[in-house]
C-alpha cells in the first residue's frame, strides 16, 4: 500500500518535474521568473484537447500541443522580454510584471474560447489499461508518462552538454556579452530556451490533462506554485535539482494526501520549503550538481 | 586600411567616455592604445565589438559596423578578448575552445586547435580542467586561443598582462609577437605602456576620451616628455 503510493507519487512527481525543468531553465539563461509559463502549459492542454475534438489521432495532437505551447512562449519572449531587454540589463522585476500580464491574458483567452467550461477528451482517447508488476498496480499513462520524463530529461541533459548548441545556451547562461564576442547570438539563445520551455509545458498540460481528464482555464495555477517550490529546493537553475525536487514533491504529497487529514499536505509542502530554505538558503542542490547546472555562479 | 574609426563618441548615462576618436589600423600591423585609468579604451574596443552604443564611423575592411550585433561583428572576424579575460569558467579548457569556432562562421580557417596547443602548450596539457580552476596566465591563454579559434581577420587584446607576473607576461607577449609577425593584425590596449610600445609598430595615446598623441611606437618611446606628460609609469 505505501510502496503503491510512492509510485504514484513518483508518476506525478515526474510530471511535475518536466513543467519545472522548462521553468528553471529560463531562469538560468535569462535570468528571470517566466510567470507566464502556466499559461503556457494550460494552452498545451487546450491545443491536445482541440486537436482530438476535431479528428486528431492522438499522438499527433501531443505533439501540435509541444509545438503550438513552444511557440506560444517564443511570442512571450518576442513580446514581453526582449522588448524590456533592449532598454535595459536589470529585467528581472519588469520581467515578472509583463510575463504576469501574458499570462493573464492567455487565461482569458482560454476562458473565452472554453465558455469558461471544464473540457474532457471523449472517451478512449488514450487506452486505460493496468499492468501488476511486482504487486504494484502501474497504469498504462503512468508508464508513458514515466517514459516520457526519462527520455525528455535525459535529451535535454545531452543537449545542453554534448551539442554545440547546448554549448552556447550554457555559454550565454553564464555572460552573455562574453558569448556574444565568441559569435553567440544571445537573442536566439533566448528564443531557443523559450521554445524548449514551452514544449516541456505543453507535454506537461497535456499529460496532466489526460491524468485528471479535466482541461480547464485556470488549470495552469496550481502547477506555478509547485513549480516554485521545486525550483526553490532544488535550487534555481539547477536542472537536477529541479527533478529531484520534483520527485521528492510528488512523493511526499502522495504520502501525505493517503496518511493525513484533508488540507495538512499542501501546509506540509510549504512547511518544508520554509524549513528547507532556512537551512539550505540556495536549495537542497544549491552547491553541487555543476555540470547539470545552467547559469552565472 | 583594415580598421577606420572616425569621430568616435561614447555615452554612460550622461557620462562621455569617448569625444570624438580617430583611429586607423592597416592589415599585418600591431597597433598600441595605451593611457591612464579610466582614458576610454576599453570603451573603445566595446565600441568597435558592438557592445557600447555610439555616434561616429567604424569601417571594418570596408563595411561600415553601425548597429550591428556583437555577435556579427565577432563573425566578421574582428574578435576581442576582453579585460579580465572572462572565461565561461563552468566549462572545460576544450570547451571554451570549441565555442570560439563558432566566429568563423564560413569564412576562411586560419587557425586550428593544433596551430592553438603549438602556441600555448599548456592549453593542451589542461584541455578537460574547468576554465575557472586555471590560473591567471593559462586564462589569459585560454581567451587568446579562444579567439584565435575564430580565425580573427583583426584581434583586440584589452590589457592582456593584467594580473600577471612579470615571467609570464614576458612569455604571453613573445606570443603576441609572433602572432603578429605571422600577418595577424592588432590593436593592443595596455596598461604597461613601456611593453606596449615595445612590441607594436605605431601607437595611440588616449587621454580622457580623445587622442593626445599617437605616432611610431619607437619614437615616442624614445620621447621623454610624451611618456612623462601623459604616462607617468
Ligand atoms: N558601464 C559603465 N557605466 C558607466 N560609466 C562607465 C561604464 N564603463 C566605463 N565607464 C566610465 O567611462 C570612462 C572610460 O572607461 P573605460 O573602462 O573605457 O576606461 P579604460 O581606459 O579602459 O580604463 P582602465 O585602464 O582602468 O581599464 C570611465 O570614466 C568610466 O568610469
Ligand atoms: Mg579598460
Amino acid at each position: 500500500m505505501m510502496l503503491q503510493q510512492i509510485l504514484n507519487g513518483i508518476a506525478s512527481g515526474a510530471v511535475y518535474a518536466l513543467f519545472a525543468l522548462g521553468f528553471s531553465l529560463i531562469f538560468g539563461v535569462q535570468r528571470i521568473l517566466n510567470l507566464a509559463h502556466g499559461g503556457v502549459f494550460m494552452a498545451g492542454a487546450f491545443v491536445s484537447f482541440y486537436a482530438v475534438d476535431t479528428g486528431v489521432p492522438f499522438p499527433l495532437a501531443i505533439l501540435l500541443a509541444m509545438v503550438v505551447a513552444g511557440l506560444v512562449s517564443v511570442l512571450i519572449d518576442l513580446i514581453a522580454i526582449q522588448p524590456l531587454r533592449r532598454r535595459s540589463h536589470d529585467i528581472e522585476y519588469a520581467a515578472i510584471v509583463s510575463t504576469l500580464g501574458i499570462d493573464m491574458m492567455l487565461i482569458s483567452v482560454a476562458q473565452q474560447v472554453s465558455n469558461t467550461q471544464v473540457l474532457r477528451f471523449p472517451f478512449g482517447t488514450f487506452p486505460i489499461q493496468f499492468f501488476t508488476i511486482f504487486g504494484l498496480r502501474i497504469s498504462l499513462l503512468q508508464l508513458v508518462i514515466f517514459a516520457a520524463v526519462i527520455v525528455l530529461t535525459g535529451g535535454l541533459g545531452w543537449y545542453l552538454n554534448k551539442t554545440s548548441f547546448g554549448r552556447q545556451i550554457r555559454a550565454v547562461a553564464e555572460n552573455p556579452s562574453t558569448a556574444s564576442l565568441l559569435g553567440v547570438s544571445p537573442s536566439a539563445v533566448y528564443l531557443q530556451t523559450f521554445f524548449i520551455a514551452g514544449a516541456l509545458a505543453g507535454l506537461t498540460g497535456v499529460l496532466i490533462g489526460l491524468s485528471f481528464n479535466s482541461i480547464h482555464f485556470l488549470m495552469g495555477e496550481p502547477y506555478m506554485l509547485k513549480a516554485f517550490v521545486v525550483v526553490v529546493i532544488g535550487g534555481l537553475g539547477s536542472l537536477t535539482g529541479a527533478v529531484a525536487a520534483s520527485l521528492l514533491l510528488g512523493v511526499l504529497q502522495a504520502l501525505a494526501v493517503a496518511y493525513l487529514p484533508t488540507g495538512v499536505p499542501d501546509m506540509l509542502i510549504f512547511a518544508i520549503l520554509f524549513l528547507v530554505l532556512l537551512v539550505q538558503p540556495n536549495g537542497l542542490f544549491g552547491a553541487a550538481g555543476m555540470a547539470a547546472r545552467v547559469g552565472r555562479k | 586600411m583594415i580598421l577606420k574609426v572616425s569621430s568616435l563618441e561614447a555615452h554612460y548615462d550622461g557620462v562621455q567616455a569617448l569625444r570624438g576618436v580617430d583611429l586607423e589600423v592597416g592589415a599585418g600591423e600591431m597597433v598600441a592604445l595605451i593611457g591612464p585609468n579610466g582614458a576610454g579604451k576599453s570603451t573603445l574596443l566595446n565600441c568597435l565589438s558592438g557592445l557600447v552604443a555610439h555616434r561616429g564611423e567604424i569601417v571594418f575592411d570596408g563595411r561600415p559596423l553601425a548597429r550591428m550585433a556583437p555577435h556579427r561583428i565577432s563573425r566578421l572576424g574582428l574578435l576581442q578578448v576582453p579585460e579580465g579575460r572572462q572565461m565561461l569558467s563552468g566549462m572545460s579548457v576544450y570547451e571554451n575552445l570549441v565555442l570560439g569556432r563558432l566566429a568563423l562562421s564560413g569564412r576562411n580557417e586560419t587557425y586550428d586547435l593544433s596551430d592553438i596547443f603549438r602556441l600555448f602548450p599548456v592549453l593542451e596539457e589542461r584541455r578537460n580542467q574547468q576554465a575557472g580552476t586555471l590560473s591567471g596566465g593559462q586564462q589569459q591563454m585560454l581567451a587568446i586561443g579562444r579567439a584565435l579559434m575564430g580565425s580573427p581577420r583583426m584581434l583586440l587584446l584589452d590589457e592582456p598582462s593584467l594580473g600577471l607576473a612579470p615571467v609570464i607576461v614576458k612569455g604571453l607577449f613573445h606570443a603576441l609577437r609572433s602572432l603578429n609577425e605571422s600577418g595577424m593584425t592588432i590593436l593592443l590596449v595596455e596598461q604597461n605602456a613601456r611593453l606596449a610600445l615595445a612590441v607594436s609598430q605605431r601607437a595611440y595615446i588616449l587621454e580622457r576620451g580623445r587622442v593626445a598623441h599617437h605616432g611610431r611606437s619607437r619614437e615616442i618611446a624614445s620621447n621623454s616628455e610624451v611618456i612623462e606628460h601623459y604616462l607617468a609609469v
